[in-house]
């Protein structure tokens, strides 16, 4: 036991866990028991390379060097030192190429450890907001030109300020953790690796808004994130950063865990308050908003998890610094989310702007097949299909809006030339039917003959195509929320840029 | 936990209703933790629930009848679940899905005959970069295919 302590880093992330994590770190342990090494295993959050996990990486004193993906049977020669190695993470081009600033401490450290989320650069931000008045962090969260990341892409302080400036006894901040969107996984990525950093975001919007209390509402779906998350909460309420008297500073905040029941459309703002409230998540009218009559109809801030995450390094380097990344009105970094048949699929923040083809084809390496990319779906199952001469659309609200489509939660899951577009079509309106909260008929029935007109077309009818259109319109423009209305996105671009599949030639479809 | 364990029903979820009902906005939690209980959320519950809560037993089936998650009858002892959103299917989660619910006879949501094995569709648990991907008896399992999941059920009774 007299050599230098050695330190493994093996990610707890659910994803590397699905990739057999747990089974690695098991392995490494009975390693060093048997070559009785002294070494120190950390569990983190992933690094967001998944196609490398497990990626275990090791300090023997130089720094961490990565090794993946490592199994349990390639633990020995890790050890042996006769492993490839990836060397540092940093120097991976996947990594290399990110401006990671949401998620900079995500795969570094200990989620669950507050020091080492300190000694990252952890509660920077919020001991500076501590010496500001409310209305200048709402100022700095404004001119750092952050807009909602989880979909809608509201600017985030026109919100808070409209809560800030509404009179109530009670006012909440509401965390969307109901990541239900196909291709997405920043939110759970952030709360299984980086907890505090997503705390620290609502302390900071409460104490900017003035509300008091916050809830995050997590899917059922995530079980290691709620975990997690509530883990981090009791540990923010033993150290006082939680509670009645903010890192000494008497200020108020108090939060808690509340956990969905697999119903998508509550990821959808006023179905999710609803939900909260222990309603059926059916979407409410707006006006009013949220921001106005919001849970328990108090005043309340809703955002993506991202979002709020994203607070504590505007206010840890300054709204300037953050908004100086970006295109246009799209400003600061986003997590994309690489997913579906890719090779190298993974978390990759970077400034907006990149081109979606760079995305797919660079750094996502094209599809895992070998075959020729078809398709991405960039936003969910509510964004839009692009096509391989769309590549060179910037990755930005406003371009992508140019192009018919959105980006979304920007989750971009790529599909080779096996794909069948028809059937992706038939399947965004067959899960619209099936999440449809009821309370409009738009979606409600719209999505049920979605479905059937898909099926017409599929049978050969000619005057099925315009049928569809038609319903498409309807649902777009009646539809109370982005379920019914955003569904077309999907089923249209499916239709007009691949007509073949739909058995059409390109003239029947235009 | 279950704590309820050696108690009659009623008071179990009289219980459980007492430990939760100071929440803001009980009704979900405690939906959750019956069904954590008991598996399923039983008959029994809803007037106890409703007088609870001061909600009519319709509301409170209105909001179990809602959400996918809750069960008004019990699961088999094993659930598997089988992602079936886009980025799984980018990567054969269609094809994985008829193998697994073909060799064990049954269709999405059903339970096999022996009570030993229920499949349930869900969409996105979130590892869409290691599609297709499965969950079973709560387990996270990436890249799965028919016989990976044959596996995990292999030896459970």
């Amino acid at each position: 036991m007299s050599r230098p302590l050695i330190k493994v880093y093996v990610p707890l992330d659910s994803a590397a866990r699905a990739l057999g994590a747990d089974d690695v770190a098991d392995a490494i342990l009975r390693e060093a028991e048997a070559r009785d090494l002294s070494i120190e295993l950390i569990r983190t959050g992933t690094r967001g390379m998944i196609w490398l996990e497990p990626l275990v990486e090791v300090d023997r004193g130089k720094g961490r060097i990565a090794y993946g993906p490592v199994t349990p049977d390639s633990v020995p020669a890790i050890f042996d030192g006769s492993a490839d190695p990836l060397g540092p993470v940093e120097a991976i081009p996947f990594f290399a190429r990110q401006t990671r600033l949401t998620f900079a401490r995500c795969g570094v450290i200990d989620p669950l450890s507050l020091p080492d989320y300190e000694t990252h650069g952890g509660l920077i931000g919020l001991r500076r907001a501590l010496t500001m008045t409310p209305e200048a962090m709402v100022e700095e969260v404004k001119t750092s030109g952050l807009r909602g990341r989880g979909g809608a892409g509201f600017p985030t302080g026109i919100k808070w300020d409209t809560v800030r400036l509404t009179e109530a006894d009670r006012k909440y901040i509401v965390c969307n953790a109901d990541e239900g969107d196909s291709g997405t996984f920043a939110d759970r990525m952030i709360m299984e690796g980086d907890p505090f950093c997503l705390i620290e975001g609502m302390i900071i919007a409460g104490l900017a808004t003035g509300a008091t209390r916050g809830f995050v509402y997590i899917r059922s779906e995530y079980p290691d994130a709620i975990a997690i998350m509530d883990r981090a909460i009791r540990i923010a309420r033993e150290t006082g950063l939680l509670g009645l008297d903010i890192l000494g500073s008497g200020q108020t905040f108090e939060m808690e865990i509340r956990i969905g029941a697999g119903a998508y459309v509550c990821g959808e703002e006023t179905s999710l308050l609803n939900s909260l409230e222990g309603k059926r998540g059916v979407v409410r009218a707006k006006p009013p908003l949220p921001a106005l009559k919001g849970v328990f109809g108090k005043p309340t801030v809703v955002n993506n998890v991202i979002s709020l995450a994203t607070v504590p390094v505007i206010f840890e380097k300054g709204a300037a610094h953050y908004a100086d990344f970006g295109l246009g009105r799209s400003r600061g970094t986003m997590p994309i989310q690489i997913a579906g048949n890719v090779a190298h699929g993974g978390l990759f923040e970077t400034a907006f702007g990149m081109p979606l083809g760079d995305l797919v084809n660079d750094i996502g390496g094209g599809t895992a097949s070998d075959r020729p990319v078809k398709a991405v779906q960039v936003g969910g199952p509510l964004g839009a299909y692009f096509a391989p001469h769309q590549f060179d659309t910037p990755f930005g609200y406003e371009d992508f809006d140019a192009e018919g489509g959105l980006i979304g939660h920007a989750g971009i899951v790529v599909f080779d030339d096996s794909a069948d577009m028809l059937s992706m079509a038939r399947f965004a309106m067959e899960f619209c039917a099936v999440e449809s909260c009821g309370k409009c008929t738009p979606c409600r029935i719209g999505a049920v003959r979605g479905v059937e007109t898909i099926d017409r077309i599929a049978a050969g009818d000619r005057a099925a195509p315009a049928l569809l259109t038609d319903l498409c319109d309807t649902m777009r423009d009646g539809s109370l929320c982005a379920l019914g209305g955003f569904t077309p996105y999907p089923v249209m671009s499916a239709l007009r840029l691949f007509p073949d599949d739909f058995g059409l030639t390109t003239e029947a479809a235009e | 936990m279950r704590q309820t364990e050696g108690k009659p029903q009623a008071e179990g979820i009289h219980d459980i209703i007492r430990s939760l009902q100071h929440l803001e906005g009980p009704l979900l939690p405690i939906l959750h933790a019956i069904q954590t209980a008991y598996d399923h959320i039983p008959e029994a519950a809803l007037p106890l629930i409703g007088d609870a809560l001061n909600l009519t037993r319709a509301e409170v089936h209105g909001v179990i009848s809602f959400y996918h998650d809750f069960r008004t009858t019990p699961a088999g002892r094993h659930v598997v679940r089988l992602c079936r959103a886009e980025a799984c299917q980018a990567v054969g989660a269609n094809g994985v899905a008829a193998s697994v619910l073909g060799t064990l006879g049954i269709d999405w949501h059903g339970t096999t005959g022996d009570g030993r094995i229920t499949v349930e569709p869900v969409y996105c648990l979130g590892l869409c970069a290691c599609g297709p991907a499965a969950m079973v008896n709560g387990k996270v399992i990436g890249r799965t295919d028919a016989a990976r999941i044959g596996r995990e059920l292999e030896g459970l009774t």
